[in-house]
């Protein structure tokens, strides 16, 4: 993969969707899922992506990611135009460039929680000792030092959502992709969660976008971007 | 990689299904491995322990040693070629030996050779006239050095007075003597198959190093097409029933390993599908095909070496609790080495079978996105 270059008028912004369309074939029939969308996130903003459900949002922050190639538009992150990129290409992109958080935590079940920070860092070309220093900062960060040793099975559902995030911020992104976040969470632990979210997106200078129902967080968020039937509303 | 081992060395039960089933595929294949190499070394170890290049048979003998004459002229022939000291004769029979304090019908059955020239493990002097050297695998029936064996319906005395190794023909012991030995009880027990004065069956032949050209074929000119002349690997082939035996072992030996692929194929498939969702997840966060397919393939490859060591140690177990004599299964290092080999391919050819799986694992699904 060629080294992108930033250009200075991106050097601010995380994430540039200009025009994305997303369709897919269902039966023979072409479904939009994403329509003609554009949004900017800047370098260290929050978003709260919100919409019903089947609105595309899910569609739109799997592009914004690289899980999904769009059909239309162009996709630039932190200055690299992935629109086109391959399927290698996005791996490499994934591995490097952003992070994730999903609904269902999915962490490594087998792995310990400081093994399930490092995996990132093992899927890729490792950097060894770094790679544990900043795993280890990690985990004291998000509270999680004493439980660098546990397996997801001896966890808290919040403690797991933790050790997602650390994961997600293993590999120090450009973007943040958190998909729905609280929504295996009772309230409290919620709050406290997107409060941390928060707490470290702003402390790196890292974007993040949220994709919820939940309007709590939007209140955490910077900016709340609302998605209909595919279309971003201005 | 090292996602791979730890699954497996954290979640061993989950593996453990497939090792068991694996384990007692690796003990089939040895087993069935070690029971052909002990049949044919039970056929054809009189014939290995030859130490010369060619058998010669007359050519009437469709390549049977019981079948063929040799003539003296023809034994001058191919003395011709390589020089009288590098031919010797051969003869055999098969009869029932008595022992001292057996019963009158508890028969040992031996295949008694008359010989020239040496065998391995055999000094260069012939044993005198009624004295022979008999197979390892005679001690079973309690013969020792001393015994007196006393061959056929003439009961004609031999007294054994040493031991070779691996010299079994025919599934019997082997019992080695001079020519004149063989001649003499060929003659009291087998009238009508007498052997005239200088009459041998075979010739076993080495070649001379300062000659060149194929030996069998210069044998066989040289005798204008009186013998059948064959290298020893060839003369082997030609015992009767040893290829058709081989062949039939192997065909089972080859649906073992067809089943050996399909368990590693369902085993490791099942193990994909109840995965999919952690391949969805390390993929978006940046694994590759490759590397999580490469997991499977370590894993099935561990977990095959766990069950060929286990299997491999338990056909030695098998050979070293066998008494001598009583069923023909060796385990030779050859043989575990190529069914290790052979049980690691099937684990690799098993693997493939998940490959697609692994490849279709969209990293969308992992955030609900896949189509």
């Amino acid at each position: 993969m060629t080294a992108p270059t930033r250009t200075a008028t991106e050097a601010g912004t995380a994430l540039r969707l200009e025009a994305v369309r997303k369709t897919y074939e269902v039966g023979g029939e072409e479904v939009v899922a994403l329509d003609h969308a554009d949004l900017t996130v800047g370098s260290d903003e929050i978003v709260a992506l919100v919409g019903p459900s089947g609105s595309g949002k899910t569609t739109l922050c799997s592009i914004a990611g690289g899980l999904l190639s769009p059909t239309d538009g162009r996709v630039v992150v932190a200055g690299q135009d992935i629109s086109g990129y391959s399927g290698k290409q996005l791996t490499e992109f994934r591995r490097e460039s952003v992070g994730f958080v999903f609904q269902t935590v999915n962490l490594v079940p087998f792995l310990t929680a400081r093994e399930n920070l490092l995996v990132v860092d093992e899927l890729g070309p490792r950097t060894g000792r770094k790679a544990k220093d900043r795993a280890d900062q990690l985990l004291e960060e998000l509270g999680l030092s004493d439980r660098a040793a546990n397996l997801p099975g001896q966890l808290s559902g919040g403690q797991k959502q933790r050790v997602a995030i650390g994961r997600a911020l293993m590999n120090e992104p450009d973007l943040v992709l958190f998909d729905e976040p609280t929504s295996a969470l009772d309230s409290t632990l919620g709050d406290q969660v997107v409060r941390l979210i928060r707490e470290e997106m702003k402390s790196r200078g890292t974007a993040a976008i949220i994709v919820t129902h939940d309007d709590r967080i939007t209140h955490y968020a910077d900016r709340t971007v609302h998605i209909s039937d595919g279309r971003i509303e201005a | 990689m090292k996602l791979a081992l730890r699954e497996l060395r954290r979640r061993p039960g989950r593996f453990a299904v497939a090792t068991v089933i694996l384990t007692l595929i690796a003990l089939l294949l040895m087993f069935l491995g070690g029971l052909l190499d002990g049949l044919e070394a039970s056929s054809t170890g009189a014939l290995r322990a030859q130490r010369a290049d060619v058998i010669v048979y007359s050519s009437t003998s469709q390549d049977s040693l019981v079948r063929s004459r040799l003539e003296p002229a023809v034994r001058e022939q191919v003395a011709g070629i390589v020089g009288d000291e590098r031919v010797g004769g051969l003869g055999s029979v098969q009869l029932g030996g008595r022992l001292e304090g057996r019963g009158v019908r508890d028969l040992v059955p031996v295949v008694l050779f008359g010989y020239e020239l040496a065998l391995t493990g055999l000094p260069e002097e012939v044993p005198a006239r009624g004295q022979v050297y008999a197979d390892e695998a005679l001690r079973a029936e309690g013969i020792e050095e001393g015994t007196t064996i006393r061959l056929g319906p003439a009961r004609t005395p031999v007294e054994v007075i040493g031991f070779l190794d691996d010299s079994q023909y025919s599934g019997q012991g082997t019992l080695w003597g001079s020519l004149d030995t063989w001649r003499e009880v060929l003659d009291a027990n087998r009238p009508g198959e007498r052997a005239g004065a200088g009459v041998v069956q075979a010739l076993v032949v080495r070649d001379d190093p300062a000659r060149s050209g194929d030996l069998a074929s210069a044998i066989d000119g040289a005798t204008d097409g009186a013998t059948s002349s064959l290298s020893i690997d060839a003369a082997i082939e030609a015992l009767p029933g040893v290829s058709q035996q081989r062949s039939t072992f192997n065909q089972i030996i080859g649906v073992t390993v067809l089943v050996a692929i399909v368990v590693v194929a369902l085993f490791f498939a099942l193990l994909t599908v109840e995965r999919t969702s952690l391949y969805g997840v390390l993929k978006a966060v940046g694994a590759s095909s490759g590397t999580l397919f490469a997991g499977v393939v370590l894993q099935s490859v561990v977990v095959t070496l766990i069950a060929s060591a286990v299997g491999a140690a338990a056909s030695v177990a098998l050979d070293a609790a066998i008494p001598a004599g009583s069923l023909p299964f060796v385990a030779t290092p050859s043989r575990l080495l190529t069914s290790v080999a052979v049980m690691l391919v099937a684990a690799v050819v098993g693997c493939a079978f998940s490959l697609r799986r692994v490849l279709k694992v969209e990293p969308a699904a992992a955030i609900g996105g896949a189509q």
